[in-house]
């Protein structure tokens, strides 16, 4: 470990901080719905503030998604990794969860997100 | 000392190796680098974000591209992914896995031959490239640009996993007694 090594992962850290800290620091508006996204199409939005268990079977899998007190979360994949079920839940807008293998990511949108005003017309 | 250069050829490849030998040094070090990708499949940490991994397999590239040529490490990467990929996983895993792979391979190529890294840093900036290839794939693969959001998360877990491979293969080199 040299100087040019502390200097090259103090860089990556810093990097890392200023584009946790720009995304951290956008307004924080009201999360309104979840979607789920399956190679960039919309395979469908919810109200988040509904009580909803829903089956998302696409071409490359099945994911169960359960909506309720006003988070969502994948409960059940049969994916390979089974990396989905274990990312916790998602409640404020831009989080989100995502399976690689089936193509997925579900995500919480708010008010005045592009996608969310393209989804209410 | 008279006899460290011997134990020096045999546990390295010389300049002069026969292909056959080149071949099975190759193999030998490809099925090591594949035990370790096992390995790390039985580490039960599940950091919940995808491509997040301590990089075990990379202990092996790293170093040998302090004792191999080039084109000897790419071909011993590569065979790695591909052979555990069908193994352990799938083929889209198979497409992120070389995505990193090779990034990794070409950035941490570059800072050993630019100098003035020791394979620490050299890992350091191979375990982010690596990060940074699987998730351009992600956003290809899923067609979003907000995957974005996962490159604080990926930068330091490739910084801090980088660097503790780095470090492990600085110990590695000084026990193979090569000189970085
Ligand atoms: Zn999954």
């Amino acid at each position: 470990m040299n100087k040019k090594d502390l200097l090259l992962t103090a860089a990556v850290l810093v990097l890392a901080g200023i584009f946790a800290a720009v995304f951290c620091l956008q307004p924080h508006k009201k999360p309104v719905m979840v979607t789920a996204t399956v190679d960039g199409e919309v395979y469908g939005a919810w109200d988040l503030s509904a009580d909803l268990e829903v089956d998302i079977d696409t071409e490359y899998g099945h994911n169960h998604l359960s909506i309720r007190d006003g988070s969502a979360q994948i409960t059940e994949a049969d994916c390979p990794d089974g990396l989905c079920m274990h990312q916790g839940t998602v409640r404020e807008g831009g989080e989100m969860n995502v399976c690689l293998p089936h193509h997925l990511i579900v995500e919480v949108l708010t008010e005045g997100d592009e996608s969310y005003d393209g989804l209410s017309q | 000392m008279t006899d460290s250069r011997n134990d020096r050829s045999r546990l390295l490849l010389s300049e002069d190796a026969t292909i056959g030998r080149t071949v099975a040094y190759c193999g030998v070090l490809t099925a090591l680098a594949m035990i370790f990708s096992y390995v790390e499949t039985l580490i039960p940490i599940n950091f919940g974000v995808p491509g997040v991994k301590l990089g075990l397999a990379n202990l092996v590239v790293l170093s040998g591209l302090y004792y191999l040529r080039p084109a000897q490490v790419l071909a011993i990467s590569a065979a790695r992914i591909v052979l555990t990929g069908f193994l352990f996983g799938n083929g889209v895993s198979i497409l992120y896995s070389l995505a990193g792979g090779l990034l990794s391979f070409c950035v941490m190529l570059l800072l050993r031959k630019a100098g003035g890294f020791s394979p620490a840093g050299v890992s350091v900036a191979g375990g982010v490239s690596h990060n940074i290839g699987q998730l351009l794939i992600a956003m290809l693969v899923l067609r979003t640009v907000h995957l974005a959001w996962y490159l604080p998360v990926l930068l330091v877990s490739g910084a801090v996993t980088g660097l503790l491979m780095g470090l492990l293969t600085g110990r590695i080199l000084k026990a193979l007694r090569v000189p970085y």
